[in-house]
């Protein structure tokens, strides 16, 4: 294997969560919920995807354990945001903070342990394809798992009953009340997805992508997540787009520090940071754009009328 | 699925907030707090009274740990300060800190770049340096925001990353101690570089008089001049602001820029005061911590006062505990975590009124079933 396939591959493995999480949260944010939580969220997936790996010996079973960790987390600022109607942004931080926190108590057992790892799936045939038979049909479950989720979560979104609904929940949470649509169980819904979605992104990071406990080892990924649906424009396609720009930007300063470059690696280490902030930049700048797209309700709590 | 939940719980909003819950739902959260702890500590196997006694009570009984009491509630109390004028806008800074960081770096200049400089006109330079040096990075995401429309939450976050790595590189690079055997970390400062303790007793420094004076300041802005006024009016009723011909964009430059300054004086004064020199890591998350005091303490600069005490408690309780009771020092951000939760679910009753009623025999809710059900 090259060394430009070894690069490929690698890409392919760092922008896998990162589409995950940022696909969980679109759904989450079409629904009108700004959840800020989406670091916390993954850091509690990576951290009960590796306790569950380690008690069963199974990284699939950890892997069912980081989504479900996921889904129940999100549940707390669902019930908080939704049915306290507290403010989305806070309460989002408060997720992170109290993800961060539980996850190292949780995890202070597990720093130096070895972890169960998921191994590559290889698809009979389609895997001996030259060059891309290997990166693309050789790769471990989540990976495409991944592809799945876009394909579904676009065609949910635009194609079914039930995505048609959730959008008009996001766009006008008066109008949709009104039709007889329930905003707190169609939100509800919509943030345990993203829940899972994160809970899933964390675990690649402890089950896939390396197989150990590191503290704060999603290091920003969240964050970089609820960027890249800024960025895609709330379009499941366009986050596929971004995912692998910041997955290969990700890679490719590892491989400069690698080579021995004259520049301090912590300026490369901050690349992505700054390419996110760039990019935020250059989307926001027009306004029209994020206008469009921008569900109406998005981060406005919803209290009925009686 | 969720109509046949056996509780049902409904708001309904009050016309005027309840006076009552604004002032008590603060405590109702922190007693939240404590119970939710007692069953943490009861679930890692200990006594849950024991274990409260030594995280709440045992760090209050001494001289030398009610200094650090005092140490570390100095960053807190300035950076939500600074916050509580942000959020009361609805600017969301949450880099906090970065500018934190790159305060302290920027204060720092004075003593590690002209280590000789030692007469007392080093101090107030250092200050004001670290002012404006937290001011800079705040400007950034404000600029962005106004300018181009980028997500001040997004931008000012990434920039702590930025920050962090920044200080990394200049503690290992640059402004490394060459007479300091390697390690990562920069000369000690000494002499008036040094931000002195206010009593012989113990280490607290003049920075908690910063934070004192940044409340009354702070304080006296929101409550009597009109500038509080325009703050409050922007974040509350933008529209009735804007006819009021008040400016949002300078109103979003302005509050940056001032928490800005408010965090990176906090930094140069912990880095002064505290740690006297630059280190790697020289904040134990403080800019995220604040953002919990500002809203326990309810976006006021008294409220935020008592919070910093309550939210630097929780930093020497997790620091008792590990030494008492063997306990990881990580269940202070537990608690952390848990506070800024309960007190935003209990600031829903200053604005609401909750009903909790049984699914069924709620007229409302049985439509709902009826509805779900056709």
């Amino acid at each position: 294997m090259g060394l430009f396939e070894a690069i490929l591959l690698s890409i392919v493995t760092s922008a896998t969560p990162l589409l995950i999480a940022a696909l969980g949260e679109l759904v989450t944010e079409r629904s009108g919920v700004l959840n800020l939580g989406v670091e916390g969220m993954m850091i509690m997936g990576a951290v009960s995807g590796f306790a569950f790996g380690i008690m069963t010996g199974n990284p699939y079973l950890g892997m069912l354990g980081a989504i479900v960790t996921g889904a129940l987390f999100s549940l707390v600022f669902a019930f908080m945001t939704i049915t306290l109607v507290t403010n989305q942004v806070a309460t989002g931080l408060a997720l992170t903070i109290l993800g961060l926190g539980v996850s190292g108590l949780w995890g202070e057992a597990f720093v130096g342990i070895p972890g169960v790892r998921m191994q590559p799936i290889e698809i009979p045939l389609l895997s001996q394809i030259p060059f891309i038979g290997k990166l693309l049909f050789a790769q471990d479950l989540i990976f495409y798992i991944s592809i799945l989720l876009l394909a579904g979560v676009s065609y949910f979104l635009f194609r079914s009953r039930a995505g048609l609904t959730l959008r008009a929940v996001g766009d006008n949470h008066v109008s949709a009340h009104a039709l007889g649509i329930s905003v707190a169980k169609t939100r509800y819904l919509a943030v345990m997805f993203g829940g899972a979605c994160s809970g899933l992104a964390g675990g690649h990071l402890s089950l896939v992508y390396t197989s150990q406990w590191i503290e704060n080892m999603t290091s920003g990924r969240g964050w970089i997540a609820l960027a890249l649906v800024v960025f895609a424009s709330w379009r499941p396609t366009r986050v596929l787009i971004g995912a692998y720009l910041f997955g290969a930007m990700g890679i490719l300063q590892l491989h400069i520090q690698a080579q021995g470059v004259k520049i301090p690696s912590q300026f490369l280490s901050a690349l992505p940071y700054i390419a996110t902030v760039v990019v935020l930049v250059i989307i926001s700048r027009n306004r029209r754009l994020t206008m469009m797209n921008t569900p109406a309700s998005l981060g406005k709590g919803f209290v009925p009328d009686r | 699925m969720l109509r046949e939940f056996p509780v049902s719980i409904q708001l309904e909003k009050r016309n005027v907030p309840s006076v009552l819950f604004s002032a008590v739902s603060p405590l109702i959260a922190l007693a939240l707090t404590l119970l939710a702890g007692a069953v943490l500590f009861t679930l890692m196997g200990h006594n849950p009274l024991e274990a409260l006694y030594f995280y709440f009570v045992e760090p209050l009984t001494e001289t030398w740990s009610l200094h650090e009491l005092v140490v570390k509630a100095t960053p807190l109390v300035l950076i939500a300060t600074g916050l509580a004028i942000c959020f009361r806008s609805n600017n969301w800074n949450i880099g906090a800190e970065g500018q934190f960081i790159v305060g302290a770096i920027a204060g720092a200049a004075f003593p590690v770049l002209l280590p000789g400089f030692e007469s007392f006109a080093v101090l107030p330079l250092m200050m004001i340096c670290g002012m404006l040096g937290g001011m800079a990075w705040a400007f950034i995401p404000a600029f962005l925001k106004n300018r181009f429309g980028a997500n001040e939450i997004l931008t000012s976050l990434m920039l702590v990353y930025v920050a962090e790595l920044l200080l990394d590189w200049m503690v290992r690079g640059p402004w490394r101690n060459p007479e300091g055997y390697n390690f990562p970390e920069t000369r000690s400062f000494s002499g008036w570089q040094v931000l002195p303790e206010m009593l012989t007793s113990g280490r607290a420094h003049y920075g908690a008089l910063f934070a004192i004076l940044g409340v009354l300041l702070m304080w006296f802005m929101l409550a009597k001049t009109m500038k509080g006024f325009e703050i409050s009016v922007i974040g509350q009723a933008p529209r009735a602001g804007r006819f009021a011909g008040f400016n949002p964009k300078a109103t979003t430059l302005f509050v940056f820029l001032v928490s800005g300054a408010f965090a990176g004086l906090a930094g140069i004064a912990e880095v002064s005061g505290a740690i006297g020199q630059l280190r790697p890591s020289i904040s134990p998350g403080y800019g995220f911590t604040a953002i919990i005091v500002a809203f326990l303490g309810r976006l006021n600069p008294p409220g935020i006062f008592a919070a910093g005490l309550v939210l630097a408690l929780s930093y020497l309780g997790g620091e008792a505990v590990q030494v008492s009771l063997q306990m990881s020092d990580k269940v202070a951000s537990v608690f952390q975590g848990m506070l800024l939760i309960f007190v935003l679910g209990c600031d829903t009753l200053i604005h609401h009124r909750v009903r909790i009623s049984r699914t069924g025999t709620d007229a409302a809710s049985v439509g709902e079933v009826k509805n779900g059900t056709v």
